[in-house]
């Protein structure tokens, strides 16, 4: 009997692998977008898809975001199910007047007669030295749009399994990719079956009695590491990864208030008018009788963000997280 | 060895990758817009095509007139017409197949019923009670787009998957003069030329984008000379000539279906009322011009051409009016007959399937509507 070794896989492995797999499965499923073609876009995410399924499914467009996302409604229309790539976070706006008035309310326009199932796969956060527009956070802006679905993983096996289920979903999914967890690492074997993570599903990630790290995307790694840091204080942390931010899964996320009676969200965005607001207010609605403390939020600053070499001070990060953590009201314990 | 130690061989060169990519010549438009109606082609026209945009004109223009005055009983909310571009909306709708799409603006409700949309469903966005009321699938028309060209890169895709499955379809999208100054217009025609997309862009030129005038939107010689930047030929053509507008539009769309890619119409024609019902156009032009394009009407043009050669007098025209007043007499009694309005019906198309926040707030709104109920002694509103 022989065993296979498993070898490590990167996040940007797993989403090719996922795109590959959705192609092969389904040849109504088009990947389109600045660079993805010959070159395998810039983060190689889509690399080697044009030379197996040719340059009619893997297309390198013309320089033009709301061209590649107006020119992908029209496909979906027609019963493609395109797979968008946007560059940066930052050179994706230009196509938010599509994905506001088009992508995000065709099905409600047409009473559900014109779904769009169409994925729009953009990189996100900071954390990699990018120069100005490449770091943006900038998940708030689709969580506040209706019709969107808003997906950012975590993992290696998520980024498989939530962008399979994103490129199947009938809805239009806005699939946010860390792009600082393009390389992040874990045992990862393409070659077995992988599970098709549903969309709307947060997950515990770490187990705890003490507090609830509320998070999501590149923030999630920085959470367990915070979690296995405050163990020297004394604090047992869960932390709970939220994978899709629309739908939001309630459910799991007050569950874990209820059980540990504080909460803090963590996450780059900035915090006013950030998601962390809405979750805390969703915590409290729903947990209120269960909180020991105020729900806290580490957030980014409510600054543009910061050139490079200043951009360690506006992430969120071990320390400032565990402040958070300290000020959770626990001399009411003693 | 650098450039300027071997200066005594250095022999100045073209750029390297360059290479001459198109003669501009063929795609430029002619020096004045095509025209039909009043020149000798006139006498080739086929007699059963007159008689129909005839009869679709004339409807046409009742349509705009009782849409209008729906406004004016509260039954819409808002009538952009397209009174005086009637040629414009009927040839576009006749130009396609069965099988391809028309991708309207706002002003073109007309084309769309000419397409065969229902002439109420056509009317549900202006009247409120929904967004889009036909299904875009039945008559292959997209729902009418408010945001200006932003429709222009949806044809381009449609057309563009469509040839990638191998069928012959093509997408004609509409467009005003004024959504000629949009990004979407530019990156649309940019797309549809590099993948020689079977797509046709008409541009209808009614002079005005609500109260500003063409001057202050554009420096280009004509907006068909856009086209050129593009790799895709230009057409100028009389937007009130129904005949002129018909065979240009024709061709592009033969051509498209044939391979030839994507071609710019640029039709010259008149706004005739106000931008709405909303809309004061005293504000912004004089009588006269209104006047002058009166002089040059779609429907007496056509009507003039079929009266010379012997196809209408006065019994033709009567029958003409008398089918538009039936459609102007149905479209009234079912447009005075109040919207079915559903408020669960807020919640159900926004995803394929709710989120748990959305039932919530259905449930939210049903707990309202039971109190108001309650409240008004059982008389549900």
């Amino acid at each position: 009997m022989t065993t296979v070794a498993v070898k490590p896989a990167t996040m940007a492995q797993a989403l090719t692998r996922a795109m590959r797999d959705a192609m092969a499965a389904d040849p109504s499923v088009h990947v389109m977008g600045e660079d993805v073609g010959t070159l395998g876009g810039v983060f190689r995410v889509t690399d080697g898809l044009a030379a197996e399924f040719g340059e009619d499914r893997c297309t390198d467009t013309p320089l033009a975001e709301a061209g590649i996302l107006g020119t992908a409604v029209g496909m979906a229309m027609y019963g493609l199910r395109p797979v968008v790539e946007m560059q940066f976070d930052a050179f994706a706006y230009p196509a938010f007047e599509q994905l506001v008035s088009h992508v995000a309310k065709m099905r409600n326009r047409t009473r559900g007669r014109m779904p769009l199932p169409l994925t729009i796969r953009i990189p996100y956060g900071g954390g990699i030295g990018g120069v100005e527009h490449h770091s943006d956070a900038s998940e708030a802006y689709y969580m506040a749009t209706p019709g969107l679905h808003v997906v950012t993983p975590a993992t290696v096996a998520d980024a498989y399994g939530l962008l399979r289920a994103s490129i199947a979903s009938d809805d239009p999914v806005v699939f946010l990719e860390p792009k600082r967890l393009y390389w992040s690492k874990a045992d990862w074997n393409p070659d077995e079956p992988q599970s098709v993570e549903p969309i709307g599903r947060a997950v515990v990630r770490r187990s705890g009695r003490s507090a609830t790290l509320i998070t999501y995307g590149p923030s999630v790694p920085v959470c367990l590491e915070a979690a296995e840091a405050a163990r020297e204080e004394g604090w047992d942390l869960e932390v709970v990864d939220l994978r899709s931010l629309v739908p939001f899964d309630d459910e799991t996320v007050a569950a874990s208030v209820r059980r540990t009676g504080r909460a803090v969200v963590v996450h780059e965005s900035g915090g006013f008018g950030g998601p962390g607001g809405e979750i805390a207010a969703r915590v409290t609605e729903r947990c209120f009788h269960h909180l020991e403390a105020p729900v806290l939020r580490v957030a980014g600053f409510d600054i543009p963000y910061p050139p490079p070499m200043l951009e360690r001070h506006h992430l969120p990060g071990v320390d400032r997280i565990l402040d958070a953590v300290g000020r959770l009201q626990w001399e009411a314990e003693s | 060895m650098t450039v300027m130690e071997q200066r005594g061989a250095y022999r100045p060169s073209p750029p390297p990758a360059w290479q001459p990519r198109m003669d501009p010549a063929p795609l430029l438009p002619d020096a004045e817009p095509h025209r039909v109606l009043g020149t000798e082609a006139a006498a080739e026209a086929d007699p059963d095509l007159l008689r129909r945009l005839y009869a679709e004109l004339v409807r046409g223009r009742r349509y705009n007139a009782q849409a209008t005055a729906l406004t004016k009983q509260g039954r819409l909310a808002v009538y952009p017409s397209s009174t005086g571009q009637e040629a414009c909306e009927v040839a576009a709708a006749l130009a396609l197949e069965e099988r391809d799409w028309l991708f309207p603006s706002y002003r073109d409700t007309l084309a769309a019923v000419a397409r065969g949309v229902d002439p109420v469903e056509a009317l549900t966005l202006l009247r409120g009670d929904w967004h889009t009321g036909y299904d875009p699938r039945e008559h292959r028309v997209a729902p009418l787009s408010t945001p200006l060209a932003t429709q222009l890169p949806h044809a381009v895709g449609l057309a563009h998957a469509a040839r990638l499955k191998g069928d012959d379809v093509v997408a004609l999208a509409m467009v005003g003069d004024g959504g000629t100054s949009e990004g979407d217009f530019h990156e649309a025609l940019n797309f549809a030329a590099v993948w020689q997309a079977p797509v046709v862009f008409l541009v209808q030129n009614n002079g005005f984008a609500i109260s500003v005038p063409l001057a202050k939107q554009t420096a280009a010689p004509s907006l068909a000379h856009k086209a050129v930047g593009y790799g895709m030929p230009g057409r100028l053509v009389d937007g009130n000539d129904a005949v002129a507008v018909h065979e240009v539009l024709g061709e592009a769309v033969r051509r498209a279906r044939e391979g030839g890619g994507p071609t710019l119409i640029e039709a010259i024609t008149y706004r005739i009322d106000a931008h709405t019902n909303a809309d004061d156009a005293t504000r912004y032009r004089g009588d006269a011009e209104v006047d002058a394009w009166r002089d040059h009407d779609p429907i007496a043009l056509l009507d003039h051409e079929l009266t010379e050669r012997g196809l209408l007098d006065d019994a033709g025209r009567q029958a003409a009016r008398d089918a538009a007043e039936a459609m102007a007499a149905d479209l009234r009694e079912r447009m005075n007959q109040d919207a079915a309005l559903d408020p669960a019906d807020l919640f159900a198309h926004v995803y394929a399937e709710p989120t748990p926040q959305l039932r919530e707030q259905q449930a939210q709104l049903q707990a309202e509507l039971d109190a108001e109920h309650d409240s008004h002694g059982g008389a549900h509103r």
